[in-house]
Parts: C-alpha cells; structure tokens; sequence
C-alpha cells in the first residue's frame, strides 16, 4: 500500500494526529503543511495555537510552536512579530477563539493591519468542550446549548469573520474563506496568506470551513452535505481581499 | 544597544517618569500598554524616548492583549515589558498566569489605584494580593514593592534581571502617590554601575535548520494528566523556593531594643520610618520592618527581628484592608507577638496616624 505523501513540515513523531475520525482539521493543517514547505518557511516559522480542537495540533508541526490561552493567540503573534519581524507567525484557532472570546484582539489586529497569518477553523461549533453553539453555529441548528436549534431571535446571526475581517483592514491585508471540501482551493489560500506575510505586506486571514462529525452527530454522508449544502451556502467561499493580484470570488 | 545615560547625574522626576528611563537604562527593547491612570505617563515618557534609542512600542486594545503580547515578545527573546494598574492589573491576570505556568521573563510595573472595581484613580496598596497571589497559580511570581523614585529606578532595571535570570514574572509594585510625584533621584548606567545585566535569548525562532543540528520548540502550559500538571508545578515551587533566599530583601531599623515593630512596605514604609524617629523622640522603642519584596517574602528575617527584638507588639499599616496583614500573618503562623493594625483602603497614611495608633495601643 501506498501511503500519502506528508508534508516535511510535518512533526512525525506524532503521528498519527488525535482529531476525531471525519474532523477537518486534519486537511486544514495538511494544506498548512505543505503551503510551508513549498515556501520553505519551515525553521523561520512560530505557530501559535488556541485553545479547543486547535490545540492539538500543538506538537504538529516540526515548526517552533506555542500554546496559548482561549482567544489569546492573536496578542501572542502579534508580541513575537513586533520583536522579530523577520519571522514568520501563524496564529490556528476555532471560531469561538477567533470571532468571541478573542474577537477584540482579531479586530484589532485587523484594524492595526498587523503582519501576521490567522488561519480559524470554522466548524459552527466548540468541539473540544463538547459541541456548545458557536458565533458561526447556523440558525437552526441543534447544540448542547440551543438544544432546539439557534434562534437567531435570542442570539443573532452567524458571524461572517472574512467579511468583517475584509471591512476592517486596509490596503495590503490578505482575506479569504475556504473549505476543506476544496482542498486544492484552500492550500492556495492559505499559501496566499503566508506569501502576503513574507512580504510584509498586512494582516493575513483565511477562515477553513471545516467538519465536525463528533458533535453535529452525523455519518460520513451527512457531515459532508452539511458543509457543502448548508454551511457553503451561508458562508461564501472565495477571496474577499488580495494584494496579491486579483481576487477569486 | 545604545546607552541611555552616559554619565550618572540628579534628576527631579515623577516616579512614572523614573520608571521609563529605568526600562530604557535596563535595555527593554519594547514596551506594550493600554492606558490606565495612574500609569499612563510611563508610556507616554517611553514612546517619547523609545525611538531615539531604537526601541518599540505598542498601544494594544486592552491590558489583556498587552500582557501576551509581552508574553510573545519575551518568547521571541526580545526584553519587553507592560504597566497598569487596578482593573488593568485584573484583566492582566491572565497572561501573567500564562507567565507563571511557562516560565517566561516579563516585567510589569504596577502603579496601584483606589479598588475594588474602578475604585479611585488616585492612590492605594489594594493590589498586594492580586499582584502576589493573582490567575489561577500559586503564586511563582517576584514582586517588589518600592518606597521612592530611586527604588522605582533601581528596582526596575532590576526586575529584568531578576525575571531573565531566574524565568519567574516580576513585578515591580508601586502606587499613585510614587507614580505622580516628583521626587530627586539619581538616574545611571547599570553597568557603568558594575551591574551585570542579563542578556535575553529566544524560547522560538531558533537559530538552525530543524531536523539538522535543532529539534523544534513545542512550548506547552496544558497538560493531558493530572500527574503531569502536578510534577511541572512541585518542580516550579521547589526551584523558586531555592531561589527565595537569594531574592529576597528587606529593610530593618531600630528593631534591637524595640517593644513595638511597626510593619509597612511601599510608600506607607515611608511615613512608618518617620514615626519610629518621632516615637524614639518621645520616647517609645519602636522599631521599623519592611519587606522589599513582598513575593518571596522575607518571613524568616521577621521572625528573627521579632526574637531578638523582644517587641510584646506589632502594628501592621497599609492602605488596604488587610492584604498586606494576610501576608504577613501566613509567613509568621507560630509567632504569638500580639498584632495590631491600621487599615486606611485607599488613603494615605502620614506618620502622625502611625505615631497616634502606636500610643493609643500601648
């Protein structure tokens, strides 16, 4: 049998990785891998990683890595890139460290056009804790905590993180929504976002649509009709903002 | 790094003031802040100076992003350090815990304000327990808690040595009174001193290429087992217990022959050493402790003052309502000198309040 092939960036001592069967971070962080290794980024990259899901993946990479707190990764990215900017600094969190508990610093960090890439997994739920609603949790949708479905009424709206992302930051900062049912798609995205750092150009932002079979309780045919039927059709997949040349809706 | 202070010399400064030339003479590379009374001025003399000597700085969107990004900036290897006070010192219990559980060398100066909530913006010493024993830690931290605008000089430049030596976070602890007075002080060079400073090095961004000559970093603070979380903090409690003597420090007067030790640290030491002069003026024996560092504390060199002293009472001041006492207290458990205690939250205490205390309890 012939295995695939993994990306050199990857720590393979730890291997093979602890995400759920059917989880999709696994792709996100092989598009990661591989977008490293073509930009030959490896020894001058720190990846700093969330708490939730996102913290497995600490010891991921053969990267130097930190963990961080809940919604904090952002503050630490942006601390190690104003001391050395000559590294590479990719923040990986959830949607709830990204768009609540940490959404002032991703905001600001936005607004400030700091020069760091922020990769966050949307998966319209907090995985690691058991399945509660997230900021992206779609209306209607049955959580441990909307056990009856989201009713945007009580709590409003998923978040669209690209499109804020995309108001707030100014020329030179990098925005883009994947899907890890489009990987070739996704690994462009996300190696834009790290070009877009390596030349300085702003603040670098991909969201990764992304599964979560655990807690959405679904088999392997449902889980992927949720992502491309339901979560695709509320949340667009393209590039909202490149400098890179022009963008891919 | 170019010097700051070319030759030593008088200043007349704000202890705000001090406090920036102090990190600038230390080396600190780059400052992150968020504004807060009665701090502010240590930022504003920093990003005045900063650029004139190649440092950097960052206005943050609250003092929980300022305490990582310090956290990130010390992990890249660079000297970089926050200040605030009151419900910013809250906020940044967070990453200060992240500092404690990962051992990371960041530098905070506290100018305590009026609490609980928002309190007053002026002046208090009600931050004692959340600057020692704040997060959800034990309290591996080093705190100094200074008395004039030469402690805030020297006690800043020595907090970045004391946190890249020993990889504990300090604080040096101060208070509105000493963040917005002016006072003389003597400002110099730490090693035209004969100071050595610590030089920092990076925890991530590693020099070499990994897989050939350098492992990669993987720098954690949450553990899968309890065992595991248990062996990382006995091992944190034992190495900064080794390190407590060598860090701690204290101040005594008059304490040989005293029948009553007056207990104060900070700027309230202050008004206790003046009472100790006018109490011995009329007098009364009294003696005068103050621990410098009130993280490790210097519990044994307190009993030993109150053995030798023979004092039948002591009398603890602080502007809080027994934070300072609890401290003392925990570090003395066995001691059956009598306490006493006079708890002004949020006021300053002169000496005529200690001296009034003193004789309405003798």
């Amino acid at each position: 049998m012939v295995l695939p092939a993994t990306p050199k960036s990857w720590y393979l001592p730890t291997k093979p990785h602890k995400f759920c069967p059917g989880c999709g971070h696994g792709i996100v962080l092989k598009a990661l891998g591989e977008a490293i290794d073509e930009l030959g980024i490896q020894d001058k990259t720190v990846f700093g990683c969330d708490i939730g899901c996102s913290l497995l993946s600490w010891n991921f990479f053969a990267c130097d890595s930190i963990q961080t707190h809940h919604g904090r990764t952002t503050p630490v990215m942006v601390g190690i890139k104003r001391a050395r900017p000559e590294l590479i600094t990719i923040g990986y969190m959830g949607d709830g460290g990204g768009y609540s508990i940490g959404s002032q610093h991703l905001l600001n960090a936005a607004v400030r056009n700091e020069k760091i890439t922020v990769i966050l997994v949307n998966n319209t739920n907090y995985g690691m804790t058991g399945g509660q609603m997230a900021p992206t949790t779609l209306p209607g949708q049955k959580t441990e905590t909307t056990p009856y479905g989201r009713d945007p009424e009580i709590t409003g709206y998923p978040t669209k993180g690209p499109e804020f992302v995309a108001a707030l930051t100014s020329d030179g900062a990098y925005v883009a929504r994947g899907t890890v049912s489009k990987y070739k798609q996704l690994k462009r995205f996300i190696k834009n976002a790290l070009q877009n750092q390596i030349e300085g150009n702003g603040f670098s932002f991909v969201e990764a649509l992304s599964t979560c079979p655990t807690n959405w309780r679904t088999n392997a045919q449902q889980t992927w009709s949720f992502l491309e039927d339901e979560m695709e059709k509320y949340f667009p997949v393209g590039e909202f903002k490149s400098p890179l040349g022009k963008g891919e809706k | 790094m170019q010097k700051v202070i070319e030759k030593a010399g008088k200043a007349f400064l704000t202890g705000n003031e001090a406090a920036a030339w102090a990190a600038l003479a230390a080396g600190a590379e780059i400052m992150f802040g968020y504004p807060i009374t009665p701090q502010n001025e240590i930022m504003h003399y920093w990003t005045r100076l900063a650029p004139k000597y190649g440092r950097g700085f960052l206005q943050t969107e609250d003092e929980i992003s300022a305490g990582f990004t310090v956290c990130g900036a010390v992990q890249a290897g660079k000297k970089a350090f926050t200040a605030t006070a009151g419900p910013g010192n809250t906020l940044m219990q967070e990453p200060f815990s992240m500092a404690e559980a990962m051992r990371l060398p960041l530098v905070a100066i506290i100018q305590q304000r009026g609490g609980p909530s928002s309190g007053t913006v002026i002046y208090s010493q009600q931050e004692v327990t959340l600057t020692t024993f704040g997060g959800n830690g034990e309290g591996h931290r080093i705190v100094y808690s200074t008395a004039s605008h030469q402690e805030i000089y020297d006690y800043v430049i020595k907090a970045f040595n004391t946190a890249w030596k020993y990889r504990f976070p300090t604080f040096v602890l101060g208070d509105g009174y000493q963040a917005k007075m002016r006072e003389p002080l003597v400002m110099y060079d730490p090693e035209e001193k004969g100071m050595e400073m610590v030089k920092p090095y990076p925890l991530v961004g590693l020099e070499g290429k990994i897989g050939e000559g350098r492992e990669p970093q993987h720098l954690c603070n949450i553990y899968s087992m309890e065992e595991e979380l248990y062996e990382v903090v006995m091992k944190f409690a034992a190495e900064y217990e080794a390190i407590a003597p060598e860090v701690v420090e204290y101040e005594e007067k008059n304490c040989d022959d005293a029948e009553i030790l007056i207990l104060a640290h900070g700027v309230v030491s202050r008004a206790a050493d003046d009472a100790v002069k006018a109490l011995r003026a009329q007098g009364i024996k009294a003696g005068y402790f103050r621990p410098i560092t009130l993280r490790p504390f210097p519990g044994r060199q307190l009993r030993e003052v109150i053995a030798k002293s023979g004092a039948k009472k002591m009398l603890i001041a602080e502007s809080a309502y027994g934070q300072f006492d609890r401290l003392v207290k925990q570090e003395i458990y066995g001691e059956t000198i009598p306490i006493y205690n006079l708890f002004m939250p949020g006021v300053g205490i002169i000496d005529y309040d200690i001296v009034n205390k003193v004789k309405s309890i003798l």
